[in-house]
């Protein structure tokens, strides 16, 4: 049994916003990755751009648990603001880190935790003059001091500042300084480190730390994305942030110097997702990233690009609704929303990735599946996922795989038959054939609209017609069930009459939490989602067990509905698990949930 | 109702430098009310494209939703078209323009789907200098819901239900000039003469062309004032459910030199006036344009022709410096940037 204390601990920075902590708390999580040990940062913000209280938190977790924990081990405090709530967040036996410069107040002293003071303010009024350097360095020097306490390799930190400053090297001197002066403090004044502490492993393999939306960004250059459009939100801006910043080194045309691509801003995010359908029309491939707010406005032209069958990507990173709802906390509460988008009967496909490679490889794949099936495709991930950093695997890219542009007729082929109909089901998949705006002269134009039309477009209110396209539709959907990325089963077998399903960033917890139940000999079988629609796999899986757990991140428990709309499931079998408070899921809430039902079960069977 | 246009047409049409003859840049038949000024517009749109000798292929169709907005329907046939959502066309043509900038776009609108749902995207396009045609059919009144009064109906005037309209209208081209659009027009739909050149300078024009075309509701344009109205009728019709009553009308069309007025009679007879602008006038000065625009604001006239041109601007492909090349056309070989860039970015992210 190796020391449960080693690699294995919770760290949470209180920060003032806009106080330049964010990239030291960075350095901070970068290093210990750096250092072959798995971590999870996460960033707890407020809708503020300066002054509330921030967190971040940071999991050290040797057996590589990426979801978040409760209980904080040792609590870095820099903001008096939340300090009173800081000292009781701390888990018992942990360690409170904060300015001495100012003596604590009484009633901040807790009598099972420790206390570990560095006069941080004093130190920086001392060594630096420039008002900005003193309260940047600050953060710099209680990262030194963490180095101390908890064994970082001071070589691997002067290796990340000067990556981090390279082309201004001369900010390196005085963040080395920094960080020194908390190492030398915390050496003089306490007994280090910690038994609480960090040792050096080879862990993390070629794995790679990055956040979901650049990973989105990053997928969509690959996937060939040229037209981009959007309005900015939290917590989705930085998708498309990402995506410029790529493109912007690796799309430009080298004769000319011009931008292989095209990003407007748009008014508003109905104006953004109408440029997205209208870009995709004239065929570019092109995308849009907002949040809950945002799908909600998207609605009616969901419902057009659906009904006249124009592919559009969407990505939506959630965050907590309803209305404005928690800005700047995560959820998994768009599910019904976006399954059902826009007036009338429609569907939309949507996919849940669960980690930075998945956001890489599902915004590229996105593309394909939007082409092929030549509708929308909505991809949920989330403010947990999108903002912070993961771990994840690297990403790769297969050359030879071409893009695939679906059922898109050229001159020629325009040329070669007897009569074009856009809505013609030729070859009984449900999926028509369509013509790029300018490709023949006299040959396969058409007219697109959100009104009821015939096999060749022309507009009718003939009932007939209409139910015709309509079926036709889901014969598309049905198609789609095939095409979109299928479910993962962690068991080639079923071993349990019990079943896991979760999605997205439920994931990390889900596994962690199977983990702790087989420690204790408690086996349950599971299955991540992937998309929708379901496959009949989805269908085999619920059919299999007698009792399913759904795990997800809002009130209603929105997958299990569309779970039981979709496939006909009796309500009874799926016991949802939820968590709903802005804050992601952890393992231990889905074990208490799972035991919970459980045991209840039990109660009732012995009666 | 069956309509059958009749395929045929005489042997000596005359064909354009592309060998078409006007007929290639027909569409189906319209539905719209016999005599409705949008069918005029059409017309002349059919024969700007004929004679710019645009091939209709090349020529990208949008509109929202309203009667206006169902006319691509019945003009270049052989055109793409896009019959979007009500007030979202310009959004629309914006994303379709990014992705190809070698078609000409063309995008009809009325005046509630721009005036009222619409002037979010309207006034967007016009300060992002989309490089397209933009025409209002603007009749004032919302014609598909049955004559509500849009945001462009004239303070006073009576809607067909009765009310007095006590709104200040929005006047487009006013607006088009304040923010600075770098074509702006206004026309009348029975002036083909005036119309038809109109919109081939706006078809040629780089950057966001604007065309007001004032275009008379022959079932519901209701003036207060008028005792030919149908409201006028109405009115004295008690205890009578008024039927809704389309007559067939002749066009109004009109023919007059410039820097002359002419009054044009409404069908409801009532009479509009429109001022041409004057040959020595200038069209380059957009201050003088918008006082022109007021001072015939003022004397109740509506100010027609072309109102102001900035012939060289940078459209929205140009300001942000996208390709040259139509972004639909490049393929994955220009656009993705392969498995060993990937692993450089892997590499950068350890």
């Amino acid at each position: 049994m190796p020391n449960s204390k080693i690699n294995n601990f919770v760290v949470r920075f209180a920060n003032v916003n806009g106080t330049g902590s964010a990239s030291a708390n960075h350095l901070f999580a970068k290093a210990i990755f750096r250092m072959g040990i798995p971590v999870t940062p996460k960033n707890i913000f407020p809708s503020n751009i300066q002054g509330l209280p921030t967190w971040y938190e940071v999991r050290v977790s040797e057996k590589g648990y990426q979801g978040r924990r409760e209980g904080i081990d040792l609590m870095v405090c820099v903001n008096p603001q939340s300090m009173p709530k800081d000292v009781m967040s701390v888990a018992s036996g942990g360690y409170f880190i904060y300015d001495s410069t100012k003596t604590l107040h009484p009633e901040l002293i807790r009598e099972d935790i420790n206390y570990i003071g560095v006069p941080l303010m004093e130190i920086c009024l001392r060594e630096f003059t420039d008002p900005r350097q003193r309260q940047l360095f600050k953060n710099i020097i209680y990262v030194g001091a963490l180095a101390a306490l908890l064994n970082i390799e001071f070589q691997v930190l002067e290796q990340l500042l000067s990556e981090q400053f390279k082309g201004k090297e001369k900010l390196i001197v005085p963040n080395v300084k920094s960080l020194k002066l908390g190492m030398d403090y915390i050496k003089e004044n306490y007994t280090c480190p910690l038994e609480m502490r960090l040792e050096r492993r080879d862990l993390i393999g070629d794995k790679i730390l990055i956040d979901g939306n650049a990973a989105c960004g990053l997928g969509a250059v690959y996937g060939g994305a040229t037209v981009v459009a959007w309005y900015p939100i939290t917590p989705s801006t930085s998708v498309v942030e990402a995506f410029e910043s790529y493109a912007e080194e690796l799309r430009i045309d080298p004769e000319t110097g011009k931008k292989n691509f095209a990003i407007v801003q748009a008014e508003d995010e109905l104006a953004a997702m109408g440029m997205v359908i209208g870009a995709n029309w004239n065929g570019a491939r092109s995308f849009t990233a907002t949040s809950g707010p945002g799908l909600s406005l998207m609605q009616e032209f969901l419902g057009l690009a659906y009904f006249a069958e124009i592919p559009s990507v969407l990505i939506d990173v959630q965050r907590s609704g309803p209305s404005t709802g928690m800005p700047t906390r995560t959820q998994q509460s768009d599910i019904i929303l976006a399954a059902y988008a826009s007036h009338g009967d429609t569907k939309q496909v949507l996919l849940f990735p669960s980690d930075p490679k998945d956001c890489f490889d599902m915004t590229a794949e996105s593309f394909d599946i939007a082409e092929l099936l030549q509708t929308p495709v909505i991809m949920l991930t989330d403010l947990d996922l999108g903002m912070n950093d993961h771990m994840s695997e690297p990403f790769e890219w297969d050359d030879t795989k071409p893009y695939n542009r679906g059922k898109v007729l050229n001159a020629q082929q325009l040329e070669d038959m007897p009569r074009f109909g856009r809505y013609l089901d030729v070859d009984g998949d449900g999926i028509p054939y369509r013509t790029i705006p300018g490709t023949h002269p006299t040959k396969g134009s058409f007219f697109t609209r959100g009104t009821s039309r015939d096999e060749y477009a022309a507009y009718t209110e003939d009932g007939a017609v209409y139910a015709r396209n309509m079926d036709r539709l889901t014969k598309k959907w049905n198609t789609a069930k095939n095409i979109v990325p299928a479910p993962f089963f962690y068991q080639e077998k079923n071993t349990s009459t019990n079943g896991l399903i979760f999605f997205g960033t439920s994931t990390n917890s889900a596994e962690e939490a199977m983990d702790l139940m087989l420690e204790k000999n408690e086996l349950v079988d599971a299955m991540r989602l992937k998309a929708f629609p379901f496959p009949k796999s989805v269908d085999d899986f619920i059919n299999s067990h007698e009792k399913i757990f759904v795990i997800e991140q809002n009130r209603d428990g929105q997958m299990r509905t569309l779970l039981i709309n979709e496939l006909g499931i009796n309500p009874q079998k799926l016991i949802s698990i939820l968590n709903y408070d802005g804050m992601p899921i952890t393992a231990h809430a889905i074990v208490a949930g799972i035991n919970n039902n459980l045991s209840v079960a039990k109660t009732l069977t012995y009666q | 109702m069956t309509y059958i246009r009749p395929q045929f047409r005489h042997p000596a049409l005359p064909k354009n430098d592309l060998g078409y003859t006007s007929k290639e840049y027909e569409g189906a038949l319209s539905t719209l009310c016999a005599g409705c000024g949008h069918d005029s517009i059409s017309g002349s749109i059919i024969q700007a494209c004929y004679e710019l000798s645009i091939a209709p292929h090349r020529i990208a169709k949008l509109s929202g939703i309203g009667c206006s907005s169902k006319t691509p329907t019945y003009f270049l046939g052989n055109s793409h078209g896009f019959n979007s959502v009500h007030g979202r066309m310009p959004s629309v043509a914006t994303g379709a323009n990014m992705a190809n900038r070698d078609l000409v776009y063309l995008g009809v609108s009325g005046d509630g789907d721009t005036a009222s749902i619409g002037m979010g995207q309207f006034v967007h396009a016009i300060r992002r200098n989309l490089n397209m045609l933009y025409i209002v059919m603007n009749n004032g009144c919302y014609g598909l819901t049955k004559g509500q009064d849009s945001a462009t109906a004239d303070e006073g005037s009576k809607s067909k239900a009765g009310s007095v309209n006590p709104f200040q209208p929005i006047d487009l081209a006013g607006l088009a000039l304040e923010l600075g659009a770098t074509f702006v027009a206004q026309s009348f739909s029975g002036d083909k003469e005036q119309l038809v050149p109109l919109i081939k300078e706006g078809l040629s024009h780089n950057g966001f062309a604007f065309i007001n075309v004032i275009s008379p509701c022959v079932t519901f344009n209701n003036n207060p004032g008028s005792t030919k109205s149908y409201d006028y009728v109405r009115e004295h019709l008690e205890a009578s459910p008024a039927p809704d009553f389309v007559p067939t009308k002749k066009e109004i069309k009109t023919r007059y030199a410039s820097g002359t007025g002419t009054d044009i009679r409404m069908h409801d007879g009532t009479s509009i006036r429109l001022e041409k602008m004057a040959h020595d006038r200038n069209p380059y000065s957009r201050l003088e344009a918008m006082n022109a625009l007021q001072n015939s604001r003022n004397k109740n006239e509506i100010l027609t022709g072309l109102l102001f041109v900035q012939p060289v601007s940078d459209d929205l492909h140009q300001t942000i410096q996208s390709s040259d090349k139509p972004l639909n056309s490049l393929g994955k070989d220009v656009l993705c940037p392969g498995s060993s860039t990937l692993a450089t970015i892997n590499a950068d992210l350890r």
